[in-house]
């Protein structure tokens, strides 16, 4: 198998992942584009790993995947407190937290 | 090339599990309904677990099917269903100028795809490679890398401290 492929693999999820986080407006739909940006950095730390011929790539996918776990976490609170004080999640009208 | 070194099954099963994700990706970003981009969601992670096996990182597929679809996806519809009245398609959920993230996301993948060709161009992955087992893994958390191990463990008590103070009521 080619190395190209699982990384052009990566490089289209994390230009979907992009799209999304420009394009939506609902604040949890924005954090499901984030998780698809850091499952495309997982594929490429796992794709290097497996060329290389090291374990380094798997100890920082395990990282990756504990990091996006409490990006999540908090994320969802934040949503949840926004959603309690303003009754909408739209990610557009947060114009107070303009500096 | 040899015939040995085609791997057609694999090449076969990567290329098929490629094109459910990509479907399905795209199907995250263009959904009108939040649950239902949650459950293509599901299809994306499931899908970047059969490719950790093909990579032969087993211990990472387990761990992203333990944890992301078992409890970050159990999270995303938990959130969902909180922050929203009813179930079902809704029309306002993307900006007004959401066309201009295509042009972006093209582009950003075109600059992509030219240099990875020019970078890795034909390289094959290694053939026979051995699946990294626990044990190698476990090694590095807990040797090489403990001062980021550290930090992590930080991170997580930070998140979860944060996530009760955030959605506490008072």
């Amino acid at each position: 198998m080619l190395l190209n492929q699982f990384l052009i693999l990566g490089a289209v999820l994390f230009c979907i992942g992009v799209y999304g986080v420009i394009a939506r407006r609902n604040a949890v739909l924005v954090l499901m584009s984030i998780e698809l940006i850091l499952n495309s950095v997982n594929i490429n730390l796992l794709a290097f790993s497996l060329r290389n011929g090291s374990a380094d790539g798997h100890t920082f996918a395990l990282y990756v995947i504990a990091v996006a776990a409490a990006e999540v976490g908090v994320g969802l609170a934040m949503v949840l407190l926004m959603y309690r004080n303003r009754r909408s999640i739209a990610l557009d009208e947060l114009a107070e937290m303009k500096g | 090339m040899l015939a040995a070194e085609l791997l057609v099954a694999q090449n076969v099963g990567f290329y098929l599990i490629a094109a459910i994700m990509v479907v399905g990706a795209l199907r995250v970003v263009t959904s009108n309904n939040v649950v239902h981009a949650a459950l293509w969601l599901v299809v994306v992670l499931a899908g970047a677990a059969a490719q950790y096996v093909l990579l032969a990182a087993e211990f990472v597929a387990i761990t992203q099917v333990m944890v992301y679809i078992g409890a970050v996806m159990v999270l995303f519809l938990f959130g969902t269903m909180l922050t929203r009245a009813r179930i079902g398609a809704e029309t306002d959920l993307n900006n007004k100028n959401w066309m201009l993230g295509i042009p972006v996301a093209v582009l950003m993948l075109a600059t992509m795809v030219i240099a990875l060709n020019d970078g890795f161009g034909n390289e094959q992955l290694p053939l026979n490679a051995a699946p990294v087992d626990t044990k190698t893994i476990s090694d590095q958390i807990f040797g090489a890398y403990l001062l980021p191990f550290w930090a992590l463990s930080f991170v997580l008590l930070a998140a979860v401290i944060g996530a009760i103070v955030l959605a506490r009521k008072d």
